[in-house]
């Protein structure tokens, strides 16, 4: 298996976090996903309420998120050695930011509903 | 002729290291191939990562096939990981694990060592006295640290006194950390040597004194530091262009190297080395020390008549074939790894393309088939310049860069990139490779 296949990074993600870790957080990524889609489907509409909760959390996640990479690889912003790392480092944000959004939007609508707005 | 569809496309060990979702993923997986029913009996000298990776490989390929492992060591090392615990960065147990934990429940695997090979009536001896024979030999020892040959050193000097060595293990590995750390606070001379022989992963020297510089550097103690990099020829590195910009970065970092130095002995009494250059014999002083010896195959190999007769003479690296790994003169025996008497090649990353070769090969050969596999001299290294930082250098036999990314990480630039790849990625996928899966 030369060529980079979805079993081989599969394998590859299971050696970094441990099999059981991987597939927890799969299952929990998938999860926290349902649940948003069930809160989407069940309100039958977008909370702007919540979604601007979920907007201002945005810049916070996107700050742990680059916090705890370099954390966990004794790096910092002084590292940046070029274009592609700036890349890594939007994506690191921008994954963070979107998944802290995704996360309080599904938190809000599980646990304070209704929350008195349409 | 059965076509393998064997072709590199130079997306090896590292991207896969490189957690390529953000790149895109090049296809599904290939459909599994249909095992070949044999009852080869296969050897494997060597469970480290090219015997254990092949062998979980052959037992997804083979069905029936006895297939055999000799090591003698219990533990298994992560050697990509040596010159981080050499740094400081990782622990001794983050490169130890136990060979056991690697091998197909379906292999077995002889707790000892080879004492004598016969090629001949092919038949393998153990230091037990117990014989083995085999229809099929793979030769995955490794190599040998002939830390005798450099005079008036012993391991047993390692971490004090300003000396160390850090390719003897992950415990020698912590030691020269301990040695390495008192010389980043005392400052002094440090002179950081490589041997003149073949040698595995040529890069390593090279990271230790980036490393040792870069700590001493954010440590403030680096202006009482003159730090001298002593080149076994005329070269900071095998191939030409990576060694020139190494010869900048230095220049860049104020490593001062002395070409066409090679450590010869030390006085560790004195703080003093000789190093033998082609003026003749010179001593140095020194407050640190970094002691790479000399690296030869096994005495094993080099006896049992396997060896290449006229290269390296005197480091009995084995006669195969660059880009096949088949010996040349004994078709049922190949050597994978440091082993292999080709000239690139003594990294984890070029087992990992080096397997699927012999893999192919012995499975052509015994179902009767040929196959063009080949391997082309894959070598890569994520060389750290700074603890946050590394150059992606990868190459082949002719000196080539092999970028797997062209384009997107250069490969002559120091990245942020290739050292997270190093931190997170590298490890696991060399587990995986280990398990026959990357």
């Amino acid at each position: 298996m030369q060529d980079l296949t979805v079993t081989t990074l599969i394998a590859v993600f299971e050696e970094i976090f441990g099999r059981t870790l991987f597939w927890a957080m799969v299952t929990a990524a998938a999860l926290v996903t349902v649940a948003y889609v069930y809160v989407l489907i069940r309100d039958r509409s977008v909370s702007w309420r919540k979604f601007l909760w979920a907007q201002l959390s945005m810049p916070i996640g996107a700050i742990a998120a680059v916090v705890f990479v370099q954390g966990m690889t004794r790096s910092g912003f002084s590292d940046i050695g070029g274009p592609i790392d700036v890349v890594v480092l939007l994506g690191v944000a921008a994954g963070g930011a979107v998944g802290m959004a995704i996360c309080i939007y599904t938190v809000q609508s599980l646990f304070w509903r209704p929350d008195g707005e349409t | 002729m059965h076509d393998s569809n064997f072709t590199p496309s130079r997306r090896g060990f590292l991207s896969l290291a490189a957690g390529a979702g953000a790149l895109g993923l090049t296809g599904a997986a290939k459909p599994a191939k249909a095992a070949v029913k044999t009852n080869a009996n296969i050897l494997i000298l060597g469970a480290g990562a090219a015997g254990a990776a092949l062998a979980n490989r052959l037992t997804e390929r083979l069905d029936g096939a006895q297939i055999t492992l000799v090591d003698g060591r219990k533990e298994h090392w992560y050697q990509p990981g040596f010159s981080l615990i050499a740094a400081g960065l990782k622990p001794a147990k983050y490169s130890v694990s136990q060979t056991t934990d690697w091998l197909p429940k379906n292999a077995t695997l002889k707790q000892d060592w080879a004492a004598n090979i016969d090629p001949e009536s092919r038949k393998v001896a153990l230091q037990s006295g117990e014989i083995l024979s085999y229809d099929y030999l793979i030769v995955a020892t490794g190599l040998t640290l002939d830390h005798d040959a450099i005079e008036g050193f012993s391991l047993d000097m390692v971490g004090e006194n300003g000396i160390g060595a850090l390719y003897a293990g992950p415990e020698y590995a912590a030691r020269t950390w301990t040695a390495a750390s008192k010389y980043i606070e005392d400052g002094g001379v440090g002179l950081f040597t490589r041997p003149a022989t073949e040698m595995k992963c040529a890069g390593a020297p090279l990271k230790h004194t980036f490393l040792i510089d870069d700590l001493a550097r954010k440590a403030g103690g680096r202006g009482k530091m003159d730090v001298r990099y002593m080149a076994n020829n005329n070269s900071l590195f095998g191939v030409p262009i990576v060694s020139e910009k190494v010869r900048m970065l230095f220049g860049d970092r104020e490593i001062n190297p002395d070409y066409s130095h090679v450590l010869k002995g030390i006085d560790a009494g004195a703080k003093r080395a000789t190093f033998e250059t082609p003026e003749g014999t010179v001593e140095r002083d020194y407050d640190y020390i970094h002691v790479i010896p000399p690296q030869r195959a096994p005495d094993v190999v080099r006896q049992s008549g396997l060896s290449w007769a006229d290269k390296w003479v005197g480091e009995g690296w084995m006669e195969v074939d660059k880009a096949t790994l088949r010996h040349n003169r004994y078709p049922e025996v190949f050597a994978l790894g440091d082993v292999a008497g080709v000239p690139k090649g003594k990294t984890a990353a070029s087992v990992k393309w080096q397997v699927p070769v012999v893999e192919e090969h012995l499975v052509a050969q015994i179902s009767g088939d040929t196959t063009d596999a080949a391997y082309n001299g894959y070598t890569s290294c994520p060389l750290i310049t700074q603890v946050g930082r590394a150059m992606l250098v990868e190459f082949d036999y002719n000196n080539n860069l092999t970028p797997s990314f062209p384009g997107i990480i250069a490969p002559l630039e120091e990245l942020w990139i290739s050292w997270l790849m190093k931190e997170v990625a590298l490890k696991a996928t060399y587990n995986a490779m280990l398990r026959g899966k990357a």
